[in-house]
């Protein structure tokens, strides 16, 4: 483990060095493999270069030095060296290549299929018929093979301490396994530039044991349940009649809209909007008075609601554990 | 009726004053043919654009200093960076090394100016209103938002309905008219005109650069010139070369562009290192370590920087094989460029070496370039780019590239060949000032953004979530940046200051090595009467020390 690599463990919470899946691992050790090699590299410039400045500076009267043109020996070394070492290189990075991204052989379906929207994460759990948003929730110990699409633009799926990251690109389909270590949460971003809100697209993978993940899946895939209390009834009347229902669907009612998020269990998100805000019933309220307002340029438009209705929607919104 | 003739000013000095006569001043300078003239003004393009390039970032900094700002909105800030980027490649570096391979190519072979002198007007003005085509879209409706370069399909109408796209496409193809009409110049200048006794073999190491350098040129810039059009037509005509809905390809774009993109960062460094490579001989007082060596890695450069493009899409899913060939290619790439480092050193090595502000620059490249080339080769490496592309660490990278290895090389070269430009000396005790404030805010900058990319900070994000040490990286980084933005002004008082009452400067300041240094400083409107013979890479060394000279020496 090279001192940088170190450092940067101490200082910072997660990086591309602190892994949770053999995948970045494997990424993470051909990283500090160059680090050292670098470091070698920059220190040998560092040492030449202040060296020779000190060594060398003119003095006063000095005479012209001896007029050296160069020598073929030198030059074969310059290039030598620099040349094994990146050959060195070259064949450790396509081990880890082929490690990390094998092809897919066959007809292997993918496990999820997550689409990049300007600017929320569509996760598809094609086995268990239903779809979800932007807190995607995975099995540990398990190779896992994501299928990466785009909506609109182009994004990019990272998530550091998962490996690799890969382009989501418009009428492309690529795809990208991931193992995980250990059950937690682990944050990402969204990495090719989507847009005014492309800061704004954060992935949060929620790493679990497979009987919680099983339990999970369960409680996703059921239909929303029927709100108990008369506001939140109110508010699930609405949420047809103001045609919030055109865009998002909610399994079990009438709202069968494919533009936006699912929101049939959106009140079990830890947060809303890709990871711009926690979900509190007060953030669920402003985002509904003027979604403008809190995240400029979503595809969300601004429905001039009165106060009652607010309540209501909001009521209803966070009710769909 | 009588007709008024247009009066076109001769011009009678070499730098004639800027007040506005019938037949000197503004008019003659806009009307100028000159190669020195024209020169002088592409690098006050340059610093003009450096000034707003800079202001644009200073902004995006300021938004970017503490997590969750709002000090812009995300429109804005996505302008702000777009242009930042396009203005600092296409309007501030391209017209700094258009600027002295005009004034300096010429008078380094021993010609009066360049072989088609009007062409050479021609270039700087398409440059110019390039510019000024790309800057006029703040007032048509908003300036370009998809990025430097400005990906498909969110470059298409509708992901950027304001008109910005459409000025960024035809202010970069008139620009680039410019750019390869120059090109064209330096190539018939170089081959054609260069004095009689100057053979291939004798050609000072920057002349050789800026030959290698438009043959890059002519053959990167058509396949910029064509993607710019093909999305003309998608966005006026609704062609759809790049909108996969209407069966076109997202990627192709990435294709066309990289493969001018890629070439272009060497467009932008292969004349530095020709400036490099007259300085640190000079200012060591020896001959460069292996000139044929410099040259020939120049050449190689060349030759596989049409090779390597796809190393900018590592991470769109083209497959093993082909990321295979691309790692290859540009981890060879590396080497060439990586050793003329130990070419340099070694001029240095056992020489009288002279710290004056250029030579001062030239050391500090050696490092902060070896820190850019460092982590380019890191991108080489599928993996390490397949966590690292498209984060914070690729903005470290390319401004080590740009900053530390184009910029530090025309600020070298700006205070080396000042005196002959100008007549007067750039202001050595400033000057220093200048290097440290600079050499210590770039580093600030951006040493810390390897770090936030390392952490898992994407580029071009508007504003950024309260992570464990995000805030405080990102706040030195703003800090550094205002660092430099402080040091730039200075440079400009430096300048103008030197200009107006700067200490008068010799013909050969420096005891230098070239033709450029036998004619007075400023030189003449005619450049040379007759020029010394040239028997070797140093022929006015030769000619000062003829019992000692290179020529004589040889084998």
């Amino acid at each position: 483990m090279s001192a940088l690599h170190y450092i940067i463990l101490q200082v910072t919470g997660p990086s591309i060095f602190n892994t949770a899946s053999p995948e970045a691992r494997k990424i993470g050790w051909l990283g500090n493999g160059f680090l050292i090699a670098g470091t070698a590299m920059m220190l040998l410039v560092i040492i030449l270069t202040v060296r020779f400045t000190l060594r060398y500076r003119a003095k006063e009267n000095d005479a012209e030095p001896p007029q050296t043109k160069g020598s073929h020996k030198m030059e074969l070394l310059m290039v030598g060296v620099p040349l094994v070492l990146v050959i060195f290189f070259f064949f450790w990075s396509l081990r880890t290549m082929s490690a990390v991204m094998p092809g897919r052989t066959g007809d292997q379906q993918p496990d999820v299929i997550i689409t990049g929207h300007q600017w929320w994460w569509q996760a598809d759990y094609t086995a268990s018929h239903f779809s979800t948003a932007n807190e995607i929730h995975l099995p540990v110990g398990k190779r896992i093979l994501l299928k990466l699409d785009a909506a609109d633009v182009i994004h990019d799926w990272w998530v550091p301490a998962l490996g690799a990251k890969m382009d989501m690109i418009p009428g492309r389909d690529n795809y990208l396994w991931i193992d995980i270590d250990k059950p937690g949460i682990y944050q990402g971003a969204c990495s090719e530039f989507c847009g005014e809100q492309h800061a704004w697209m954060r992935i949060r993978v929620v790493a679990q044991e497979p009987a919680e993940y099983q339990k999970w899946l369960a409680e996703q895939s059921a239909n929303a349940e029927q709100p108990a209390d008369s506001l939140a009834r109110l508010g699930e009347a609405l949420f047809e009649k103001a045609s919030c229902s055109n865009c998002h669907s909610i399994r079990g009612t009438g709202a069968k809209g494919d533009i936006g998020p699912d929101l049939t269990h959106f009140a079990r998100r830890q947060t809303m909007l890709s990871g711009m805000e926690d979900n509190t019933p007060e953030n669920v309220y402003q985002w509904l008075l003027d979604p403008q307002k809190v995240k400029t340029g979503a595809r969300m438009p601004r429905f001039i609601f009165n106060r009652d209705s607010l309540m209501a929607l909001t009521a209803y919104l966070s009710q769909l554990k | 009726m009588e007709i008024d003739h247009l009066h076109i000013p001769e011009p009678h000095e070499s730098l004639p004053d800027l007040s506005i006569n019938d037949n000197q001043g503004l008019l003659q300078w806009i009307s100028s043919v000159d190669h020195k003239q024209i020169g002088i003004m592409y690098l006050w393009l340059a610093v003009l654009f450096l000034m707003v390039g800079g202001v644009e970032i200073l902004l995006v900094r300021i938004q970017l200093a503490v997590p969750r700002n709002h000090f812009l909105s995300p429109e804005m800030y996505d302008q702000l960076f777009t242009m930042h980027g396009t203005t600092m490649i296409f309007f501030v570096l391209m017209p700094a090394i258009f600027g002295f391979a005009s004034y300096f190519v010429p008078l380094m072979i021993g010609a009066n100016d360049m072989a088609f002198p009007r062409m050479n007007a021609f270039s700087f003005w398409a440059t110019f209103f390039g510019g000024s085509l790309l800057y006029f879209s703040y007032l048509a409706g908003g300036a370009p938002d998809a990025g430097w370069f400005n990906y498909a399909p969110i470059n298409q109408y509708n992901y950027s309905s304001s008109p910005g796209i459409d000025y960024y496409c035809s202010g970069l193809l008139l620009a680039g008219i410019g750019t390869v009409s120059a090109s064209v110049n330096f190539i018939v200048t170089i081959l054609k005109y260069r004095v009689k006794s100057m053979d291939l073999k004798q050609m000072p190491l920057f002349v050789w650069m800026i030959l290698i350098n438009s043959f890059l040129v002519l053959a990167a810039f058509p396949s910029l010139n064509a993607a710019l059009v093909m999305l003309l037509l998608d966005r006026q005509l609704h062609a759809h070369f790049f909108s996969a809905a209407g069966g076109g390809s997202a990627i192709l774009w990435q294709h066309l562009f990289w493969l001018f993109g890629h070439p272009e960062v060497y467009i932008l460094i292969l004349p530095v290192f020709g400036i490099f490579s007259e300085i640190f001989p000079v200012y060591s007082r020896k001959p460069i370590f292996g000139y044929g060596f410099v040259v020939g890695s120049g050449i190689a450069i060349a030759l596989l920087a049409f090779g390597v493009w796809v190393h900018h899409m590592f991470a769109t899913g083209l497959g093993n094989t082909v990321n295979n060939f691309f790692a290859a290619s540009s981890l060879l790439i590396g080497v060439p460029t990586g050793v003329k480092i130990f070419n340099w050193l070694a001029t240095m090595y056992h020489g009288s070496i002279r710290f004056s502000v250029a030579m001062m620059f030239s050391v500090a490249f050696l490092i902060e370039f070896t820190i850019g080339g460092l982590s380019g080769i890191s991108f080489a490496i599928v993996p390490i780019d397949w966590q690292l592309t498209d984060t914070y660490y690729v903005v470290a990278h390319l401004h080590y590239v740009f900053i530390g290895g184009s910029l530090f090389g025309l600020l070298a070269g700006l205070f080396y060949w000042f005196p002959k430009m100008s007549g007067k000396m750039l202001d050595e005790k400033l000057g220093r000032w200048f290097f440290w404030l600079f050499v210590i805010g770039f580093n600030l900058t951006f040493l810390v953004q390897h770090l936030l990319g390392a952490m898992g900070m994407p580029r071009r994000v508007y504003t950024y979530p309260d992570l464990p040490g995000w805030g405080i990286l990102n706040f030195i980084s703003s800090g550094g940046g205002f660092l430099m933005a402080i040091a730039v002004g200075l440079l400009v008082y430096i300048i103008i200051k030197s200009n107006v009452k700067g200490e008068k400067a010799d013909a050969d300041p420096w005891d230098a090595n070239t033709l450029e240094w036998t004619v007075s400083s400023p030189p003449g409107l005619k450049n040379f009467d007759r020029v010394i013979p040239v028997k070797s890479t140093r022929p006015y060394r030769d000619y000062k020390r003829p019992d000692d000279a290179d020529w004589k020496r040889e084998n």
